[in-house]
């Protein structure tokens, strides 16, 4: 190996997160460049739905077990980022419950400064209940966390002071921009990157595959399996305060199964073992889910509008989208269960776009690599 | 007194009724480490099935019997369309693929039927009171009652003296030492499904007696508290499920009767604490499988 081969090979690893941002930067300036209102908003979304896919990849591609809960997290983001953004005349308005001599409700702070420390709490939360949930393992593991989401929205919808229970709450200033949404979405990638390349996300790839073996050469399992969490856990928190500084108005629901199984969605058809399929997965299932919508709109029209054509199709078109993203998901378990990107990094191809095509298969799935049937 | 023997018997019922449900999620567990999200969603099929079915002039027990029918259909074709391709990958992929079929069921239900609940035609003795001595119990509580005993018991005698309960029980123990003498995986598999469907039609009966209503999501309560038995009873075990089954009923109806309702509006909250807490200290539930198997 000499030392210019190493440089090369350095500078291809390092071509993924370039060709990534890249990718979203040139979807930003198209978007721009169209100058559709209702489509930009489309695409900021699609930007903070991206970040929680790569958030989630950070912990599920490199630890290989399974969460459901994220979203818990992503709703402490959203109102831990609202407890500080807000103005106290904007909380008499939005979380009208919150005692009016609390530390809390006299906080005002910047917008980066709220999300971050909406993303902080959820951190810490996070990172709590992470310690106790690492000791399990596969199903056991998703379960919990699945239980920990119920606990959080039920804690929520109860909880007036903090977030106002199960009504919406209003008024909050929309800070999130398509470029601000971009930005944290590409810091997002060179995270979740950089995490995967350093010596804990090769630990933890190396304990996912042979939790025994990793731990024969001293690798401590829980302890970067829960690094990883945490790492994950702040990004989706901060997610949510990106997210709630763009929508303006939410409640609890907001934060549920439906959205667990979009993001969800997004990674597993993308293919959870890389940031590109966490990339690849949140645009395709994105822009699809929009397009779909889209129809479905064009088709509920002309049903209402009573052309002979609406009346060809006896319901409403509703949960078309989801069915479609549902089907899809199920084919790519089926079909290839590593995802679109099959597992791998989009890289630079060395020695010209010929070398595509021979770069070596990479088993992959969500789990170990490799398990003996039984 | 009084209160007691009707706290006792509502308890017995509802218990009877979760013990079906954590059950109809094991039986699939034990056998091939699916937790099987989409379990909720053949409860919806019956309960559809209820409101189908029930349009037609055929007694309600026809009615009944055609839904439970339904939901085996819908079990069995849940595990060859989407679960036996993906049959030997690792639990977590089964979990998720599981989590998607639910989500498609959905949404189906939701695009093809409404998204509103619907009230199907229910027999009266959903509704009425019965006096036993000076105590007024609901009919639905004892029927409920003798019904998943029933049920319960059918089950024991299906998986004790048939050959195919033999084999379930058989393959829930060790399933590649069930093939290696001869048992063919698809029909264990396929009949663990079945068992599970007709558990979830069952319930669904019950369920959607009491809450007189049925809709795409009408199914998830179920499958949550079905996880919840399951986990607390030990997934790894059918007397586990039967016995988080009736501590949880026991459990739901002494919260619903004596605590403070302020403090019941976290009542789900608390439920699932507890499953957090139970899979921490004791991950395997409180009935031990008999031959301890390395967690996967």
């Amino acid at each position: 190996v000499t030392a210019s081969s190493v440089s090369a090979n350095l500078l291809r690893r390092l071509s993924t997160p370039v060709i990534l941002i890249g990718l979203m930067a040139l979807i930003g300036l198209l978007t721009r460049a169209r100058g559709d209102v209702v489509f930009e908003r489309v695409v900021t979304v699609m930007f903070i739905d991206l970040l929680l896919a790569v958030a989630l990849q950070m912990f599920m591609g490199n630890s290989g077990l399974g969460s459901f809960g994220q979203y818990a997290f992503v709703a402490v983001g959203a109102y831990g980022s609202i407890w500080f953004s807000l103005t106290q005349k904007q909380k008499r308005v939005a979380l009208p419950d919150m005692p009016k001599d609390w530390w809390l409700y006299q906080q005002h702070q910047g917008f980066v400064v709220s999300i971050v420390l909406g993303a902080l709490i959820a951190t810490a939360l996070g990172a709590a209940i992470g310690a106790a949930f690492i000791r399990l393992r596969g199903a056991s593991f998703t379960i919990a966390t699945f239980a920990f989401l119920i606990v959080v929205n039920r804690v929520a919808l109860q909880w007036q002071e903090v977030t106002r229970g199960a009504r919406t709450v209003l008024g909050i200033p929309k800070y999130t921009g398509l470029w601000t949404a971009f930005i944290w979405a590409a810091v997002a990638v060179a995270v979740a990157f950089a995490f995967k390349e350093s010596s804990i996300g090769l630990k933890l790839r190396a304990s996912r595959e042979d939790e025994d073996a990793a731990a024969s050469l001293g690798i401590n399992a829980s302890l970067v399996r829960w690094l990883a969490w945490v790492l994950s856990v702040f990004f989706s928190g901060l997610g949510g305060g990106l997210w709630a500084h763009f929508i303006q108005t939410f409640s609890p629901n907001n934060f549920y199964i439906h959205e667990t199984f979009l993001i969800v969605a997004m990674l597993i058809i993308g293919g959870p073992r890389s940031v590109s399929g966490a990339v690849v997965g949140a645009i395709a299932v994105a822009l699809t889910s929009e397009e779909l919508r889209q129809l479905e709109n064009w088709v509920n029209i002309q049903r209402s509008t009573e052309t002979s054509f609406g009346r060809l199709i006896p319901f409403q078109l509703v949960g078309f989208t989801e069915i479609v993203v549902a089907v899809a998901m199920i084919v790519v378990l089926i079909v290839r269960p590593s995802g679109l990107t099959g597992g791998r990094e989009i890289v630079w191809p060395a020695g010209g776009p010929r070398r595509w095509r021979q770069r070596r298969r990479v088993p992959a799935e969500i789990g170990p690599s490799a398990e003996p049937s039984s | 007194v009084d209160q007691l023997i009707q706290y006792v018997i509502s308890a017995l019922s509802l218990g009877g009724l979760y013990a079906l449900m954590a059950l109809g999620l094991v039986i699939v567990y034990g056998i091939l480490r699916l937790v099987n999200f989409a379990y909720g969603e053949l409860i919806m099929v019956a309960g559809y099935g209820l409101l189908l079915f029930g349009r037609s002039p055929l007694p309600w027990i026809i009615v009944a019997i055609l839904s439970v029918i339904a939901a085996v259909i819908a079990g069995v074709g849940m595990e060859r369309i989407a679960f036996r391709p993906v049959r030997n990958t690792s639990p977590t992929t089964m979990l998720i693929t599981s989590f998607a079929v639910s989500n498609l069921l959905q949404n189906i239900a939701l695009l093809t039927i409404s998204p509103r609940p619907r009230a199907p035609r229910l027999p009266d003795l959903f509704i009425k009171n019965v006096e036993i001595g000076n105590v007024s119990v609901k009919i639905v509580d004892v029927v409920g009652l003798v019904v998943s005993l029933f049920a319960l018991g059918v089950l024991t005698v299906f998986l004790r003296r048939t050959i195919i309960g033999l084999s379930l029980r058989a393959a829930a123990d060790d399933f590649t030492m069930t093939r290696l003498v001869g048992v063919r995986a698809n029909r264990v598999i396929a009949a663990a499904f079945a068992v599970s469907g007709f558990m979830a039609g069952i319930v669904a009966l019950f369920w959607i007696g009491r809450t007189g209503q049925v809709w795409p999501a009408v199914g998830l309560q179920p499958v949550l508290i079905a996880f919840i038995a399951s986990v607390v009873g030990g997934m790894e075990t059918l007397k586990g499920a039967v016995l988080g089954g009736y501590v949880l009923g026991f459990l739901t109806m002494g919260l619903q009767t004596w605590l403070p309702q302020g403090v019941n509006n976290y009542r789900d909250a608390v439920m699932f604490g507890i499953v957090i807490i139970v899979l921490l200290i004791r991950p395997q539930g409180l009935v031990r499988p008999l031959y301890s198997r390395e967690a996967r």
